[in-house]
């Protein structure tokens, strides 16, 4: 069901790891539904010089994430940016229908690394860049107090025993 | 290398025996056994011998038995047979929730039909309580099906006990025994049932080989319309061969059936053992005492089960998940979530599921496997971390 090459990069999976000195962390994905993947870049001159990840999940997720770091090494910011969602699965030789939305996991986790990067470079305060960051209280999530299972983090709701949140990645665990 | 085949609940392969019978009843003894000369008659005499010999497993009469296409097959002319044909009777079916997809699916056709279907949950082992069934029986029920052993997590269910609350009320009971035939007893009188599926891959008979006990005065209703084959219980010229194998399969598992269990429950508690001593954060799914002489089944924390299943086969051991990424539609195993399992942790499941062909040193080779295996993949999980952090 996958190509050569998809089955070499999740047996060998290029640059694994984690970068303390990081300076974008994107993290996409929830356990709940299987992914996920935190993406750490080292940003200079413009260029993504360095870039590590971790990865929660399958094959197809763990040989995109491999492909990605590879990708996007060297390039611009502004090239990562532009990476279609569909580029790790077309550099990997093509992957199965229904695991197409790992190769958008790889490209939204890297485009979130970079505008964690874009956002602490210009001293704003980033969006959606990973759960170290600064989050919403559950009180201002909306219909709190309800037994619906929502995030701390962005208030959406989750199935009942998800112990992250399917949106955001946040984790469930009170 | 050394191989480890662990997915006998996905397949088997064929006895020898099975093979040298099935032989000669693809050329030889092509013959039609409807067909009333006497190359016909002869096949007719074979494919009763066979029917004997099934019904022996089950200790059933051979009458009793109707072969169908697949254990999914007789599961679904149970659920759907004896609800069409009992309709003025009642209205209402009963099944467990970690029911196999042919009765599940069979159920929830029936409630497209306007028939009240009450899917009973499970505790954390995956047992139904009698005392829930108990409760639920109503005037309007006229079947209950539960299945002997889950396939997923191995738990054996108190079939008896459902079986004899159900005969009090005049309630017809169906137990899907599939996972379960082979591996221990399975007798139509001892369980009291008066239904049961089987099929004959789990004791390394042919594919595409089910059966079905229906108890005498049960009425039921065929799914295939024709000719009168299989009593008229269901049309179709008759699978010979496969039959024949099935019948050879079924006396050879009957035969072996308590050398078989020994061995089998041996081997699984040596893994199950090893696997609580040598992983860390792994959780045994299923009833940890009543489950499947050969069942194995543990959920592995913060990895995924489907890269599992294929670092494992680069290894030469083969296995099976519930992951939701190693299916087709993407979604979790219902049985886990039945269990009560949280939907990241059931990601990491893994089932083993053993035969007679498995031995010691192959139990070896897994133990010694798996630990590094699913250490590499925690040491590229994000979520490897948050685990250790809580477990200090």
């Amino acid at each position: 069901m996958y190509t050569q090459k998809v089955m070499d990069h999740f047996a060998s999976p290029r640059n694994v790891g984690e970068m303390p000195d990081a300076d974008g962390i994107g993290e996409v994905g929830n356990p709940a539904c299987g992914d996920m993947m935190t993406v750490y870049i080292k940003v200079e001159d413009n260029r993504i010089v360095d870039l590590k990840y971790k990865t929660f999940g399958c094959v197809a997720a763990i040989a995109v994430s491999s492909i990605v770091s590879e990708m996007s090494k060297g390039l611009t910011l502004e090239e990562a940016k532009k990476m279609s969602k569909k580029a790790a699965a077309e550099e990997l030789g093509g992957l199965p229908k229904e695991k197409m939305h790992c190769s958008n996991l790889g490209a939204d986790a890297l485009l979130k690394a970079i505008e964690d990067y874009e956002a602490k470079r210009d001293g704003r305060k980033s969006k959606d860049a990973g759960p170290e960051k600064e989050v919403k209280t559950a009180e201002d999530a909306p219909e709190a107090g309800s037994d619906r299972h929502l995030c701390a983090g962005c208030g959406k709701e989750n199935p009942e025993g998800a112990s992250f949140c399917m949106h955001c990645g946040h984790s469930l665990k009170s | 290398m050394i191989k480890a085949y662990l997915d006998h609940a996905s397949a088997t392969p064929l006895r020898k025996e099975v093979i040298r019978a099935m032989e000669p009843f693809y050329g030889q003894y092509f013959a039609n056994p409807m067909t009333i000369y006497d190359l016909g008659t002869g096949v007719k005499e074979k494919v009763e011998e066979a029917r004997a010999q099934v019904a022996d497993l089950l200790g059933a009469a051979p009458e009793r038995i109707v072969f169908t296409s697949s254990g999914a097959e007789a599961n679904n002319m149970a659920v759907k047979g004896v609800a069409l044909a009992n309709r003025k009777k009642g209205n209402r079916v009963i099944v467990s929730a970690v029911e196999h997809h042919s009765v599940l699916n069979s159920a929830r056709f029936l409630e497209r039909l306007d028939y009240e279907v009450t899917f009973l949950p499970v505790d954390s082992n995956g047992q139904l309580d009698p005392e829930r069934l108990a409760k639920t029986l109503d005037e309007d029920t006229v079947l209950v099906s539960v299945m002997h052993a889950n396939n997923e997590i191995g738990t054996i269910q108190h079939i008896a006990a459902m079986a004899a609350l159900c005969k009090d009320k005049g309630v017809f009971f169906h137990a899907d025994c599939v996972a379960s035939v082979g591996q221990i007893p399975i007798g139509v009188e001892e369980l009291g049932v008066d239904l049961l599926s089987i099929s004959a891959q789990p004791i390394q008979g042919p594919k595409g080989m089910g059966a079905l006990y229906v108890r005498k005065n049960v009425r039921t209703m065929p799914l295939i319309h024709g000719g009168i084959q299989e009593r008229g219980m269901r049309a179709g010229t008759e699978n010979v061969p496969g039959i024949i194998g099935f019948g050879v399969a079924a006396e050879l598992a009957a035969k072996e059936i308590d050398e078989n269990r020994k061995k089998l429950e041996s081997l699984r508690n040596d893994l199950i053992h090893g696997i609580r001593e040598r992983v860390p954060k792994a959780t045994l799914t299923g009833h940890p005492e009543q489950r499947l002489p050969g069942h194995v089944s543990y959920c592995f924390q913060a990895i995924e089960g489907e890269a599992l299943i294929f670092l494992l086969s680069q290894n030469g051991i083969y296995a099976n998940t519930g992951s939701a990424c190693a299916s087709k539609a993407l979604k979790l195993s219902p049985v886990l979530g039945a269990l009560g399992v949280a939907p990241d942790v059931a990601q990491g499941s893994l089932v083993f599921t053993l035969n007679r062909t498995n031995n010691r040193q192959e139990i070896e080779h897994v133990l010694d496997t798996l630990p590094g295996v699913v250490e590499r993949l925690r040491m590229m999980s994000p979520l490897w971390k948050d685990e250790i952090e809580t477990a200090e």
